[in-house]
C-alpha cells in the first residue's frame, strides 16, 4: 500500500504549482496507467486524507485510467494488449513487450480559480 | 464575484523526485563501474538465500556489496555478513519498499569505486516496488516454487517493470508439483521475450548460468565505460 506516498507527492506538486500560479485548486486531473503500480480506489481514498490541513482540502481527484497500448512488430503499429495478463496484439495476436502507453502516474491538468479577480 | 473555474495543463510525472535521484545514482554507477542488480518477490521466497549463495560465489574473483531493504529488524543483513561481503540494512519502518533516496542515503560512506556488483534486496512485496526506479542495472523478479505457478498472472506489473525472472527453491519443485512449464508460459505471457532462470539456492543448482549472465552485464558496463 504505497498509494498514500503518492497521494501527498501529487498534493504536494498541486500545491507547489498553486502557489506559483497563484491560485485555488478545485481539482487535479490524473493520468493513471494499468501498468503504473498504482491502485485507483486506494489512491482516491487516500487522497482526501492527503489533502488534510493543506490549501487543496477539499479538492478532488480526477482520474483517467490509460490502458496498456504495445507496438506490435507484426502490424508495424501501435496497438492495445489483449489484457494486462496476455502481452500479445488485441489484433493478430503477435506478442509483444514493448509498452508505449500504460506505465503514466502523471498530473496533466489543474481545475484552478483565480485567487483575485480577473482583470478583464 | 469568483472568476469562474478554469482548466491549466500542466504534465507532471508524480514521481519526478525519485525518477531524478534515480538518474543520478545511475550516472554514479556507471561512473564508477558498478553492475548494480535489484532483487524484488513476496515475502519468503527466498531473495536473502538466493542473494547470500550470489554473494558469496561471485567474492571470490569480485568486488561484492549488497543493500538489504527490510520493514524491521536487522536479521537479513546479519544472514548475508555471513558471505563476508559489505552489507547494510535498510529498515524502512512502514513503507513497503525501497525509494531512490533511500538507496543514496544508504551509499553515502561507500566508494562506489571500489565494487564491481552491488546488489540490492527490496522489501518483500510485488506490488509496491514495481513503480520506483532505483537506478539499477537489472531487475530481477523471484518467485519460488512453493508459491504456485500463476504468480506472474496475479501480479503482472512487477513483471512487466522487471528484466530477468528467477525461479527459485527448484529443489523443492518435484514435492510441490511444480510444472515448470506452466510457470515458464505466464511469465512469458506477461512479459514477452523475459529470461529465465531456474536455480536452487540450497544445492547450487543453476547458479552458475545465472552468475555467468551477471558476468556478461558487467562486461557490458566496463566495455561502456571504456568507450
Amino acid at each position: 500500500m504505497h498509494e498514500l506516498s503518492i497521494a501527498m507527492s501529487i498534493v504536494e506538486l498541486a500545491e507547489e504549482e498553486a502557489e506559483r500560479r497563484c491560485v485555488q485548486v478545485n481539482a487535479v486531473h490524473l493520468k493513471l496507467g494499468a501498468l503504473s503500480g498504482v491502485a485507483k480506489e486506494a489512491l482516491l481514498s487516500c487522497y482526501e486524507m492527503a489533502c488534510e490541513n493543506t490549501p487543496l482540502q477539499g479538492s478532488r481527484l480526477v482520474v483517467e485510467e490509460v490502458s496498456v497500448v504495445i507496438y506490435c512488430p507484426s502490424c508495424r503499429a501501435q496497438r492495445p494488449v489483449s489484457s494486462v495478463q496476455l502481452f500479445c496484439c488485441s489484433e493478430c495476436g503477435t506478442s509483444a513487450s514493448e509498452v508505449v502507453q500504460g506505465k503514466e502516474l502523471e498530473v496533466v491538468a489543474l481545475e484552478i480559480q483565480e485567487c483575485a479577480p480577473n482583470p478583464v | 464575484m469568483r472568476p469562474e473555474p478554469r482548466l491549466i495543463e500542466i504534465r507532471k510525472n508524480v514521481l519526478k523526485q525519485n525518477d531524478l535521484v534515480a538518474r543520478s545514482l545511475r550516472e554514479r554507477f556507471r561512473a564508477a563501474g558498478v553492475f548494480v542488480v535489484s532483487l524484488v518477490s513476496s515475502p519468503g521466497s527466498g531473495k536473502t538465500a538466493f542473494l547470500e549463495r550470489t554473494l558469496s560465489v561471485l567474492r571470490a574473483n569480485y568486488r561484492v556489496a549488497a543493500l538489504v531493504g527490510d520493514l524491521a529488524t536487522e536479521n537479513d543483513a546479519l544472514r548475508l555478513a555471513r558471505s563476508q561481503a559489505p552489507v547494510k540494512q535498510i529498515t524502512t519502518g512502514t513503507l513497503c519498499h525501497l525509494e531512490a533516496a533511500m538507496v543514496q542515503s544508504a551509499l553515502e560512506e561507500w566508494d562506489l569505486n571500489q565494487l564491481d556488483f552491488l546488489f540490492i534486496e527490496n522489501v518483500g512485496n510485488l506490488v509496491c516496488p514495481s513503480s520506483y526506479d532505483l537506478g539499477e542495472d537489472l531487475r530481477l523478479v523471484l518467485i519460488s516454487v512453493t508459491e504456485g505457478e500463476d504468480k506472474p498472472l496475479k501480479y503482472p506489473t512487477i513483471f512487466n517493470s522487471a528484466d530477468v525472472a528467477i525461479v527459485t527453491k527448484i529443489d523443492l519443485a518435484a514435492t510441490v508439483e511444480f510444472s515448470w512449464e506452466t510457470a515458464y508460459k505466464n511469465i512469458q505471457a506477461v512479459r514477452p521475450g523475459m529470461p529465465v532462470f531456474q536455480i536452487s539456492a540450497k544445492t547450487g543448482e543453476g547458479m552458475e548460468k545465472y552468475l555467468g549472465s551477471l558476468e556478461t552485464g558487467l562486461a557490458k558496463v566496463h566495455q561502456a565505460g571504456a568507450v
